[in-house]
C-alpha cells in the first residue's frame, strides 16, 4: 500500500504543478501560528480509567447525559470503540506486543489538524480552524452532507443519524468555548489523574516529547505521532508500542487538503480554464458553421 | 433552437398497463422517502459513522449526474460540431438531462441531514472555494437552471398561439402569449451562450465528482485511489452520455410501438467507442503507472467490482460498439448500451461505498431496503415525468404517417 500512496502523492503533486499553480493553495486559510496550543498524549502513562471520558461528558452539556457510574465500567474496553454521537472521546485497551501481560490504553478524540480535511471538504465552511489550534464546527451552517466524515483521515466526525430534524456532526471542540477562550485547558486534560496529557504551546510540547524519548529510549518508539502526520496535528502522541497497534493510522506527512485543492484550484485558476473551454468550443462552432455555409 | 425539427407530442394513451405498474412502483418507492423524512436517516438507512455516504449518494446523485450527461454531449455533437443530421436526439436528451438533474436535487434532499439548508452553498458568506463539493454544488445548481432555459423554447413552441386558459383566467391568454413569444425570441438569439455554458458547467462538475474522494486516499482501495479520479469521471461521462441517448431512444421507440431510429442511432453509436476508448486508455494508463495491476487477483470486494464494472461492463461494450454489425442491430446496440449503463452505475457505487474502506469499519455497508426502494421510486418518477412530458410537449420526433 505504501508504494501506492507514495506514487499517489507524486501524481497529485504532478497534477498540481502541471498548470502553474499550487503555491497559493492555502491562501485563504488561517496560517499556522507558532503560538498555537497543543496536547501531548503519553500513552505509556494511561491506565484506562475513563476519567477523561467522564470530564468530557460533564463539560459538553449538549451531549447525551451519562451518569458518573457509566464511566466506572471498564468492561466496555473489551471492544474497539470509536467516538459517536454521544461521546467526543473514548479510551480503548490494546494488546502490548512488548509486554503481553500489560495492556496499553489509548485515548482518542479529534486530532485538530493543522490542515484539516473537514475544513477543506465542507461545502459551506461549517468547519473553521482557530488561531489557537481548535477546529470548530458550526451546526447552523451545516447542510448534513457528511462529506467531512468521508474526508477526515482519522475518521473522527460522528453523526446524529437518529436525530430526524436537526442532526449535527459531533466531534471534540478542544473545549474551545467552555475553557480554551477563557484561559483554561481542555476538561479531559485537567481531569486525568495520571497526567497522561500535557497541554501547552505546540512547539514546546514537541521539545518535551523529544526530551522524554531521548531520556527513556527503551520506553518509547522514536516517533512523535502528529508532529508531521497529514501536515501536523494539534494532538500528538508518544507511545511504547508502534502507533498502528493502537489504531493510529499510517498516513504520511502530506496534508489531506493537498490532494484535492491543487486539482480544484488548477481547474478554476481565475476561471481561465472554464473560460478557455467556453471560448474554444464557441470558436469551433463558429468555424464549422461558416465552413458549412460556404459550401 | 429552431422550430423546424418535426417534433410533436406523442398521441398515445397515457395510462397504459405498463404505466399503471410503473406508477404503483413509483408511489410505493417514494413512500419510503416520506418514511425517511418522518423517522430520520437511522431508521431508513444502513449508514453509520464509518460509512457516511451510501446508495443515495453513489446512485441517486453520482450515477444520476453521469447518466444525465446525454444533455451536454448531444449539445456538443449537434451544435458545436455541427452534426445537424442528428438533430432528432437533442430534445429527448435535453429532457432526460433536465429530469435527471432535477431528481439529483430531489434525491439529495432525502440524503442531507439538514435538507432545509440545501440553499446554504448559494449564500456568499458561506462560499467555500477550497471545497470540491462546493464546486459540484454550484455547477449543478447553475446547470439545472441552464437546462430549464434550454428546455423553455420547447414549452414556448407548444403554447404559442394556443394559450387557452379556462374560465376567468382567459383574460390573460393574450398577455401570456406575448410573454411566450418574447421569451422564445430572446432565447432563440442567445441560446448558443447557454448551450456552451451547459457544456462547460458539465465538464466542471462531472470531473469534480471524481475529485471528491481524492481527499481521502488512505481510505480508498488502491485500485480506486487515484489522483486521476476527475479524468475518469469526465471521460466516462462523455461516453455514457451518448450511450444514454441511444438507450433511451430505443426504450421510447419500444414504449410507443415505433421502429427504433437506427438511421440516427447507428451513426451516433459509432462515436461511442472513441470516447469509451479514451476512458479505458486513461484508466489502464493509471493502472500501469501506479502498478495497481498487482491487486487484480485479490479476492476483495473492490477488486471483484472492478472486474465486473470495468472488465465486463466497460471493456466488453467497448468492443461491441466497435463492431458495425452490433451498431446496425437494434438488439445488439441495446445490449451494449445497457451493459455500459449498468457499468457506470456500478463504477460510481464502487467509488462511493465499496472501494471506500473506512479505518474502523465493524461491518460492511449494505444498503437498507428503504434505500433501494427510494432509489427505484425516484427512477420510476423520472420515467413517469418523461412520459408525461413527451405526451404533452413536442419532444420526440413526430410519428411517421402511414
Amino acid at each position: 500500500m505504501s508504494t501506492n500512496r507514495r506514487s499517489f502523492i507524486k501524481q497529485a503533486a504532478g497534477i498540481g504543478s502541471l498548470a502553474l499553480f499550487g503555491k497559493k493553495a492555502h491562501a485563504s486559510r488561517l496560517q499556522v501560528s507558532p503560538d498555537q496550543f497543543g496536547v501531548l498524549v503519553d500513552i505509556t502513562r494511561c491506565v484506562g480509567c475513563r476519567s477523561c471520558e467522564q470530564a468530557c461528558n460533564e463539560i459538553n452539556e449538549d451531549l447525551p447525559r451519562k451518569s458518573p457510574e457509566t464511566f466506572k465500567d471498564t468492561s466496555v474496553q473489551e471492544k474497539r470503540r470509536r467516538m459517536d454521537y454521544s461521546a467526543y472521546t473514548v479510551v480503548n485497551r490494546y494488546e502490548n506486543r512488548n509486554n503481553p501481560g500489560m495492556p496499553v490504553y489509548a485515548k482518542f478524540q479529534c486530532m485538530h489538524c493543522l490542515y484539516p480535511a473537514c475544513e477543506s471538504a465542507c461545502i459551506v465552511g461549517a468547519f473553521e480552524r482557530q488561531a489557537n489550534g481548535a477546529v470548530i464546527y458550526d451546526a447552523w451552517k451545516c447542510i448534513g452532507c457528511r462529506y467531512c466524515m468521508a474526508a477526515c483521515p482519522f475518521q473522527v466526525p460522528a453523526y446524529e443519524f437518529s436525530n430526524v430534524l436537526t442532526p449535527q456532526v459531533r466531534k471534540c471542540t478542544f473545549c474551545f468555548e467552555t475553557r480554551l477562550t477563557q484561559g483554561g485547558m481542555p476538561a479531559c486534560v485537567q481531569s486525568c489523574p495520571m497526567e497522561v496529557m500535557t497541554f501547552g504551546k505546540r512547539n514546546s510540547l514537541i521539545k518535551i516529547a523529544r526530551e522524554r524519548i531521548k531520556k527513556y529510549p527503551a520506553r518509547y518508539v522514536n516517533h512523535i505521532y502528529g508532529e508531521n502526520e497529514v501536515g501536523g496535528t494539534t494532538w500528538m502522541y508518544i507511545s511504547s508500542v508502534p502507533f498502528q497497534d493502537i489504531d493510529l493510522p499510517h498516513l504520511g506527512y502530506h496534508p489531506a487538503p493537498g490532494y484535492t485543492e491543487p486539482i480544484q484550484h488548477a481547474i478554476f485558476k481565475w476561471f481561465l480554464p472554464p473560460a478557455a473551454v467556453f471560448a474554444g468550443l464557441g470558436g469551433i462552432w463558429w468555424y464549422l458553421k461558416n465552413k458549412k455555409s460556404d459550401e | 433552437m429552431s422550430h423546424d425539427e418535426h417534433a410533436a407530442p406523442v398521441e398515445k394513451k397515457f395510462f397504459t398497463t405498463g404505466m399503471k405498474i410503473l406508477t404503483a412502483i413509483m408511489v410505493s418507492g417514494l413512500s419510503f422517502g416520506l418514511y425517511r423524512m418522518v423517522f430520520g436517516l437511522e431508521a431508513s438507512t444502513n449508514l453509520d459513522d464509518q460509512f457516511p455516504l451510501g446508495l443515495w449518494i453513489g446512485v441517486d446523485v453520482a450515477t444520476g449526474v453521469a447518466l444525465a450527461a446525454g444533455g451536454f454531449t448531444s449539445g456538443a455533437l449537434v451544435y458545436v460540431f455541427q452534426r445537424e443530421h442528428f438533430h432528432a436526439i437533442i430534445r429527448p436528451a435535453l429532457l432526460t438531462a433536465m429530469l435527471g438533474y432535477t431528481f439529483v436535487g430531489v434525491g439529495l434532499m432525502f440524503d442531507l441531514g439538514r435538507w432545509y439548508n440545501i440553499w446554504h452553498p448559494a449564500i456568499p458568506f458561506m462560499w467555500q472555494g477550497n471545497s470540491v463539493l462546493f464546486e459540484v454544488g454550484m455547477c449543478v445548481m447553475i446547470y439545472l437552471n441552464v437546462l430549464y432555459l434550454e428546455f423553455a423554447p420547447i414549452v414556448c413552441e407548444r403554447f404559442i398561439g394556443r394559450v387557452n386558459l379556462p374560465w376567468k383566467f382567459a383574460r390573460f391568454n393574450d398577455l401570456i402569449d406575448i410573454v411566450l413569444r418574447f421569451a422564445d425570441h430572446i432565447l432563440g438569439k442567445i441560446m448558443f451562450i447557454f448551450i456552451l455554458l451547459g457544456i462547460v458547467l458539465s465538464c466542471c462538475h462531472q470531473s469534480s465528482l471524481g475529485t471528491l474522494l481524492v481527499i481521502a486516499p488512505y481510505k480508498m482501495h488502491a485500485l480506486y485511489s487515484s489522483a486521476w479520479g476527475p479524468l475518469f469521471f469526465l471521460t466516462s461521462a462523455f461516453a455514457v452520455g451518448l450511450t444514454m441517448v441511444v438507450f433511451e431512444s430505443m426504450i421510447a421507440s419500444r414504449a410507443f410501438g415505433r421502429e427504433p431510429e437506427m438511421h440516427i442511432l447507428t451513426p451516433v453509436s459509432k462515436i461511442i467507442p472513441y470516447l469509451l476508448g479514451i476512458y479505458i486508455a486513461v484508466k489502464l494508463g493509471d493502472m500501469i503507472s501506479r502498478e495497481t495491476y498487482k491487486f487484480l487477483l485479490e479476492g476483495s470486494a473492490p477488486v471483484i467490482m472492478f472486474w465486473i464494472e470495468f472488465g465486463l461492463l466497460t471493456v466488453v461494450p467497448f468492443f461491441m460498439f466497435m463492431s458495425s454489425d452490433v451498431r446496425r442491430s437494434p438488439r445488439g446496440l441495446f445490449v451494449a448500451a445497457s451493459m455500459y449503463i449498468v457499468g457506470i452505475l456500478l463504477n460510481r457505487s464502487t467509488v462511493f461505498f465499496i472501494a471506500y474502506e473506512p479505518l474502523y469499519a465493524a461491518k460492511a455497508y449494505i444498503p437498507a431496503f428503504a434505500e433501494f426502494a427510494l432509489t427505484i421510486g425516484l427512477i420510476c418518477a423520472i420515467m413517469f415525468v418523461y412520459r408525461l412530458a413527451v405526451t404533452f410537449l413536442p419532444v420526440l420526433p413526430a410519428a411517421e404517417e402511414h
